[in-house]
């Protein structure tokens, strides 16, 4: 996952960069595995790895890569990016050495064959408002996407 | 050694999976028998397809290489690897390379979880559906990238138009997907399954296949499913982007050789992968027909000698038309080949006779017949159909099937609640 991530951000050629993304994404996918959760690494994989980065390769292959690939890659602020990372794995290592209390209690003993049903019960029980609000959002975002694009209103 | 031999015949009485008995040597196994038979099942239906679709236009098919073309897949194997290795000047080398790599792992991954009988799977993993759509939707990226790397763009538009269609048709199938798996868990817990053995033992517990339940709606997701599981595979009539007159092959303009060869061995595990779907989720997976409806000895005895009997009939359509060969001296070799055929046929036919064999075998036998089945209705489309222009393909996913798929999907699950509480409170 390292590598796919540093592979996203070096890459001059953005289809490289793209792919990179995908093995990035499947590596998520297999740590969501790694954590007792195969439903949502299973939706990770169809919808992230097989859904959204095939979208991003259209637009990356309608777009002329000859000129981007040509931009002369700067880093001028590599002064206040070295600021930011140390920041952040600072309070990365803080949190993870001083704040053991706000991790739960060791590895929990969860069955791995519940955890589609599990996820199910809480949807579209406890978090039923937040689905449908979600699913709002995205009805705006089809909307939005059909007027920008429709020829005449 | 001992505890070698121990290790291995540990797994032979227990009553799962390799994969979760966490046998790994049978796992091996049984990977290379799925990758063995799958490619016997490619090369197969590379004459099938060759033959079938020439009969149904009248006409011979091949006929040269070996008796009735038998031999023509190995001839066109032999031509495609000693072609040369073209790669086209300005193309992304590594992009080009990997771009066959990756639709050919996704098709061949997703074996892993296909259920050819209850134990007879490599493994079963708790979201064995999920994995197989998910992984398949992973082809489309190398199909995507196959376009881009050839640099020239009747590839380009080919690959764009050809994973467009995938995505949109993979909707389809989705819907029409959780519309079966919310048939499963009209079981006596109330919890359903994704799992592909699981969602097999569901109907014969339900006692009815899903293709038949809640008549018609069954029979409605089926349709959705198997009209969707042609666009996805990009075959006959949705075959605009690769079709040799409309784009000059599309996305696999640019691959030559042993390259070409790779879409083209990945296209046919894809449909034989999308076949599997179809078949465990609503045709029952490896049930035998009327598994409630006709019990008993004599019906069991009668339906365990249909693999044998299958392979006899083969034979002796072998040795007839061995007998219809031409008399001429330069014909005598395929001759000979083609009754050798037949006796290896009838041997394999006489071997599934005895009953030790016949009852591992029965499951399998059942499965691969009806992926058969659909094989041969691939092949059947694509000799009838004429090709759909591509934004008649577009609009009747999007506008046709989706809403198609949202309607039984919303029938399903009423019907369903229905059965459960009102008529069986």
């Amino acid at each position: 996952m390292l590598i796919g991530g540093i592979a996203v951000i070096t890459r001059k050629n953005p289809v490289h960069s793209a792919l990179a993304l995908i093995v990035a994404l499947l590596a998520q996918a297999s740590i969501y595995l790694m954590l007792y959760a195969p439903f949502v690494a299973g939706v990770q994989i169809i919808l992230y790895a097989g859904g959204i980065m095939v979208l991003f390769l259209f637009v990356i292959m309608l777009v002329s890569i000859d000129r981007s690939m040509k931009e002369r890659q700067f880093n001028s602020q590599w002064v206040v990016g070295m600021i930011a990372a140390t920041a952040l794995g600072g309070l990365f290592i803080a949190v993870y050495t001083k704040g053991k209390s706000i991790f739960p209690d060791g590895v929990p003993a969860i069955v791995e064959g519940d955890n589609t049903q599990k996820v199910a019960n809480l949807l579209y029980g406890q978090y039923m408002f937040a689905f449908e609000i979600a699913s709002l959002l995205l009805l705006v975002a089809i909307i939005g996407a059909v007027v920008m694009a429709k020829k005449r209103i | 050694m001992h505890e070698i031999l121990q290790y291995i015949s540990s797994y032979l009485t227990s009553d799962k999976t390799p994969g979760a008995a966490g046998n790994m040597f049978w796992v091996l196994v049984y990977i290379m028998l799925v990758f063995t038979g799958l490619s016997v099942a490619v090369i197969a239906m590379n004459w099938l397809e060759r033959k079938i679709l020439a009969h149904m236009q009248v006409r011979l098919g091949p006929m040269r290489v070996g008796p009735h073309g038998l031999l023509q897949p190995i001839a066109d194997a032999i031509k495609l690897l000693l072609k040369e290795d073209i790669m086209p000047a300005e193309a992304d080398g590594f992009v080009f390379w990997m771009a066959p790599l990756i639709v050919v792992l996704a098709a061949f991954t997703v074996f892993v979880v296909v259920p050819f009988g209850p134990t007879h799977a490599i493994t079963d993993m708790n979201i064995g559906i999920l994995f197989m759509l998910g992984v398949s939707s992973l082809s489309v990226l190398g199909i995507v990238m196959a376009g881009w790397a050839s640099n020239s763009h009747y590839p380009l538009i080919g690959a764009l138009r050809s994973s467009a269609q995938m995505v949109s048709y993979e909707v389809a199938m989705g819907l029409a997907v959780v519309s079966a798996i919310l048939m499963t868990s009209l079981n006596a817990s109330g919890t359903g399954t994704l799992s592909m053995i699981g969602i097999v033992q569901a109907q014969f517990e339900q006692g009815e296949w899903f293709v038949f339940k809640f008549f018609p709606l069954g029979l409605i997701a089926f349709f959705i499913f198997a009209v969707a599981m042609v666009a996805e595979t990009n075959r006959a009539p949705f075959d605009l982007a690769e079709a040799e007159s409309e784009l000059t092959a599309g996305f696999h303009t640019e691959y030559s050789g042993f390259r070409w060869s790779l879409f083209f061995l990945a296209e046919y595990s894809a449909m034989i992968a999308v076949s599997s779907i179809a078949v465990t989720l609503w045709l029952g997976g490896w049930l035998r027909p009327f598994p409630h409806w006709l019990i008993g000895t004599p019906w069991d005895q009668i339906f365990s000698l249909f693999p044998g009997v299958t392979f006899l009939f083969l034979a002796a359509i072998c040795f007839y038309n061995t007998v219809r060969m031409p008399k001429h001296p330069l014909f005598r070799i395929q001759t000979i080949g083609l009754a050798g055929f037949g006796v290896v046929l009838g041997l394999i036919g006489l071997v599934l006779f005895i009953p030790a064999v016949s009852v591992r075998v029965q499951d399998i036998f059942w499965f691969s017949t009806k992926v058969a089945g659909f094989m041969y209705l691939y092949i059947w489309y694509r000799g009838t159909f004429p090709r759909y222009r591509f934004d008649q393909l577009m609009q009747m996913g999007w506008k046709v099937l989706l809403p198609m798929g949202l309607g039984v999907l919303i029938l399903t699950a009423g019907v369903a609640l229905l059965q459960q509480n009102i008529w069986h409170p």
